[in-house]
């Protein structure tokens, strides 16, 4: 899976669980300050990411991530790892 | 341990939850179990629920709403006729209640976080009584942080703890000529969600490491999900209103340890 393919797929998680504007979505987008995702819904997501890509990651990593950019970063050195 | 037993489980919020962990031990020991969720973690509990052993129903309980915990009952009464136990792992306090701020907390702020963390013991034991008297008896059991001292930042938390260890108490005088047990176990610091969600939870941490007498590892959730299934169980048939500390011993000793 390419970054790109990696990309699209939490876009849609992003839009489809959590409600997020697709039109919001930008690399460097935060998702405290610019998405309005909570903490728990960083977790939502995390876990999200961890079901549909089939990797584990582990809460220390998870709590580094603020933006979608980094979150895309994370999943493709779980995947390539 | 605990062959044919209905526990239900409140509290699973991820995989990381201590209340996942007895979900997933009850399991293994031959109980079978719900869990509840709420509000806009049900998702969340949903996702954590299909990571167990046997993925188990997910039912909506908000302990604040009163047709929540009705139509939990009902639910219940139809899935299983009775309930054998059930592990209180509910806690809140809104965020002017924690974090130093004690000393300006507003009256309402300290209610809420009162109501949902202490009184709610008492909300799921009356709702769940007619369904463990059926079953000839039962176990109720609730997390607790143990609040005989004053922590740095717990605050309202803390004191809601506190009241939870005394509902405990009074559960226990209440149900006891039903043959319902009530018990908390008070845990040492565990690394979840909830845990991160307190201010200053690092000098907790670091506490522990320095006193206490067994290692304790706050990634190790186990120890905790293993006694709370004892009291789940028919192995401590005698012991009720009692407060159980899974704390590596924390509790016992002043100061820390030196090189002895």
């Amino acid at each position: 899976m390419d970054r790109s393919e990696i990309e699209s797929k939490l876009n849609d998680l992003l839009v489809d669980e959590l409600g997020i504007d697709r039109d919001a979505l930008a690399q460097d987008a935060k998702f405290e300050e610019d998405l309005d995702v909570d903490s728990l819904g960083v977790v939502e997501l995390l876990m999200a990411l961890e079901d549909n890509f089939g990797v584990k990651i582990p809460d220390e990593e998870a709590e580094q991530i603020t933006t979608v950019g980094e979150a895309v970063d994370l999943v493709e050195k779980k995947l390539a790892s | 341990m605990l062959k044919g037993k209905r526990i239900v489980v409140t509290g699973v919020l991820t995989d990381g939850s201590i209340a996942w962990h007895v979900a997933r031990l009850a399991q293994e020991q031959g109980a079978s179990i719900v869990v509840t969720g709420f509000g806009r973690s049900m998702r969340l509990t949903e996702r954590a629920a299909q990571r167990l052993p046997d993925p188990p129903p997910v039912l909506e309980l908000d302990i604040t709403e009163p047709a929540h915990m009705e139509a939990l009952v009902a639910d219940l009464d139809e899935r299983w006729g009775t309930v054998d136990g059930a592990l209180h792992a509910i806690a809140y306090a809104p965020e002017d209640a924690l974090g130093g701020l004690f000393l300006s907390t507003p009256a309402e702020s300290a209610a809420t976080a009162f109501i949902i963390s202490a009184f709610s013991f008492k909300t799921l034991a009356a709702g769940l009584r007619p369904l463990m008297q059926r079953a000839g008896g039962g176990s109720l059991v609730a997390l607790d942080f143990d609040n005989t001292w004053a922590w740095p930042g717990y605050d309202w938390m803390g004191v809601s703890k506190a009241a939870l260890q005394s509902v405990t108490r009074y559960l226990a005088r209440y149900l006891g000529a039903d043959n319902i047990r009530a018990n908390a176990v008070a845990a040492g610091p565990i690394s979840t969600v909830a845990a991160r969600s307190i201010p200053g939870i690092e000098e907790f941490v670091a506490a522990w490491g320095e006193r206490a007498p067994l290692t304790w590892d706050m990634e190790d959730p186990e120890p905790i999900a293993q006694m709370v299934c004892v009291l789940l169980s028919d192995w401590a048939p005698a012991t009720t209103g009692e407060v159980i500390h899974v704390d590596g011993g924390f509790h016992a000793v002043a100061l820390a340890r030196h090189e002895e």
